[in-house]
């Protein structure tokens, strides 16, 4: 078993705690957070792993006790952590949006990056949109992709509110880097119905000129299957849609594009299904519960 | 005589959804000029969505944004420029550019519920040295406490006014009152309010406003704006007028402004069709109209469903892409006979 350690104690990292108990392969030695009354820290006590609230300082007086970091605070953390981790020989699984280490989306380049130090999962959307993307891209030109990710209200939490942009700037520039897309950009609603919204996801591929319309759906369908044998609750909400009109592009002028509506309801774990796999940020990780 | 509350004209933003967000430097120009002229003090420019706002979901610009508010900055001799931005589609990186071309006032918006998200955004924007507007949008959605909590936050993180915004215009009278009667008994920056003509209640929910001693008001020249329109500037100038109401800008001149300069671009603007007055009715995002009736188009369903199912789901502005969900799911429905 790979020994893990999970830092930060928010919303994300004890989701993930809840994942890892589940996962025959990764074993959580312990859990890290900053301050002393936090719930998920003692959520982790409760289950018998071993938390502290003395931050990373703490974790590294005993790296040798642990494989693989799974950076749950936020972006700016990440950075000041990662050199870190990789000076005391911690493999880092980063869940913010901080893109210090290649970004990776399992169903297209999961095996590129086996040996870095340091992979980035980008953002929840990126990691529900990119492989749609992917699918589009490696059966057609996409000159502009866009993504929009509507999460509830309740399932964002601190971290992601104030970091807003990173999740779009980053989720944008995944499409472009690991999706394929000439160009990219990514939108994020908040919606605060209760009960809670089902994260939803749509992604729009503006298709070059020649495109094939059946192998784009054929492509895409074939994605979404992939992507749900790790995570069950990601669906399509209907078929693809092909939509033909003049598209004025960022990457230019397009004939036509294509809407994929796609829902994804969550494991259950900390936070509830309805919040998406695991909530927001940590891109289906985990067990995949 | 100083006038008793601030206008900004947003016609050059809201009224981007009226156009498809396909304004010309030409149109922007003369518009500029016209309200400069009329004494307008803030003219509003940007995508209807906001900086950034240029997307498959929402609309891809005719003419850069960044371009059309250089051609604003330049024409205005004496009205400030302002811009909105909704944190989730613009970036700060957008509003450090408009600062650099010379707009001076940042109206940051969100979800009213989602006052957080603007923290940076705000800070951002008093760093740049511009002034911080709180657009908190859909209020009608909550009840006056919970938006004085939200509106409470965006004072916290610098804003110079918060904005009650009737994104839907869904408002009723009492509805625009007491939220902002309670802001303005509560805050201490300033307040305002944003309203929108689908149930013919704007210029009377500003005057409600005013009564309640609202700082700021919001107009677009014709209503040219999204749904069934906005507050009509020349309307609220030529009522506040007769009310005695002193507004620093010329009644005839902006008159004028709406009649020669913006009424040409939009000449059936004003009209309150079904489906205008179906947003204010089921309190629906203004800006989903124009998308409403052309997906209904594409996808031979009643653009009335298509608006009365997005109210059922309590969609949020930003969520357009559930236009497309809900007239597909129609259409399905609608093969199926059922």
């Amino acid at each position: 078993m790979l020994r893990c350690a999970i830092v930060g104690s928010g919303n994300i990292g004890t989701d993930l705690m809840f994942k890892l108990s589940r996962s025959p392969l990764l074993e959580l030695v312990a859990m890290v957070g900053i301050d002393p009354d936090s719930e998920g820290l003692r959520l982790a006590r409760e289950r018998g792993v071993e938390a502290s609230h003395g931050g990373v300082d703490w974790l590294l007086g005993r790296a040798d006790e642990v494989d693989v970091v799974f950076e749950a605070t936020s972006a700016w953390v990440h950075r000041l952590n990662a050199p870190r981790y990789e000076a005391a020989g911690l493999r880092a699984v980063d869940l913010t949006p901080a893109r210090l280490g290649p970004p990776v989306v399992p169903p297209v380049n999961m095996g590129e990056h086996l040996d870095a130090p340091n992979v980035n999962l980008i953002t929840c959307g990126g990691q529900a949109t990119v492989p749609i993307v992917y699918a589009v891209s490696r059966v057609c030109r996409v000159p502009y992709a866009e993504i929009v990710s509507t999460v509830a209200s309740r399932s964002a939490g601190p971290g992601t509110r104030q970091n807003i942009d990173e999740f779009t700037q980053t989720t944008g520039w995944a499409l472009v880097e690991v999706g394929g897309a000439e160009h990219g950009k990514a939108i994020i609603v908040l919606n605060p119905a209760e009960p809670p919204i089902l994260m939803r996801n749509t992604v729009f591929c503006g298709l070059g000129e020649g495109f094939d319309e059946e192998a784009v759906a054929s492509s895409i369908l074939e994605m979404v299957a992939e992507v749900a044998s790790y995570v069950p609750g990601y669906r399509l909400k209907s078929d693809p849609v092909f939509e033909y009109d003049r598209f004025e592009t960022p990457g230019g002028v397009v004939p036509a594009r294509v809407v994929v509506l796609l829902e994804v309801e969550g494991g259950g774990g900390f936070l509830p299904a309805v919040c998406g796999e695991s909530g927001h940020h940590d891109g289906f990780g985990g067990s995949g519960g | 005589m100083t006038a008793r509350f601030r206008l900004t004209d947003s016609t050059l933003r809201d009224g981007s959804h009226a156009v498809a967000h396909r304004f010309t430097e030409e149109q922007v120009r003369s518009v500029v000029a016209a309200l400069d002229r009329a004494g307008v003090p803030v003219i509003e420019v940007s995508h209807g969505d906001g900086l950034g706002g240029s997307s498959f979901n929402y609309g891809f610009s005719g003419t850069d944004e960044m371009k059309l508010l250089r051609v604003a900055v330049e024409t205005a001799r004496r009205a400030k420029i302002a811009v909105l931005l909704l944190p989730g589609i613009g970036v700060r990186e957008d509003l450090r550019k408009a600062a650099e071309i010379g707009a001076s006032v940042a109206r940051i918006a969100t979800h009213c519920t989602e006052a957080d998200i603007s923290q940076q955004h705000i800070g951002l924007a008093k760093e740049l040295g511009m002034e911080a507007v709180g657009f908190l949008m859909m209020a009608h959605m909550i009840e006056p406490e919970d938006l004085l909590a939200q509106a409470k936050l965006m004072e916290s993180y610098g804003a110079d006014c918060v904005y009650v915004v009737d994104s839907a215009g869904a408002m009723t009278i009492e509805d625009a009152r007491r939220r902002v009667g309670l802001l303005k008994e509560k805050l201490g920056c300033q307040v305002g309010l944003h309203a929108h003509n689908n149930l013919s209640l704007a210029v009377a929910n500003s005057l409600a406003a005013l009564e309640e001693g609202v700082d700021q008001l919001d107009g677009c020249t014709t209503g040219l704006g999204a749904g069934a329109g906005n507050c009509p500037t020349e309307i609220l100038v030529a009522v506040c007028e007769r009310s005695g109401i002193p507004t620093g800008v010329d009644p005839l001149a902006v008159m004028d402004a709406a009649e020669e300069v913006v009424r040409p671009i939009r000449p059936d603007q004003g009209v309150i069709d079904r489906d205008g007055l179906l947003l204010g009715y089921a309190g629906v995002y203004g800006s989903f109209l124009l998308h409403a009736k052309r997906a209904a188009e594409r996808y031979g369903v009643d653009a009335k469903d298509i608006l009365l199912e997005l109210g059922r789901r309590k969609v949020v502005g930003g969520q357009e892409d559930m236009i497309i969900d809900v007239a597909v799911e129609l259409a399905r429905r609608q093969r199926q006979g059922s």
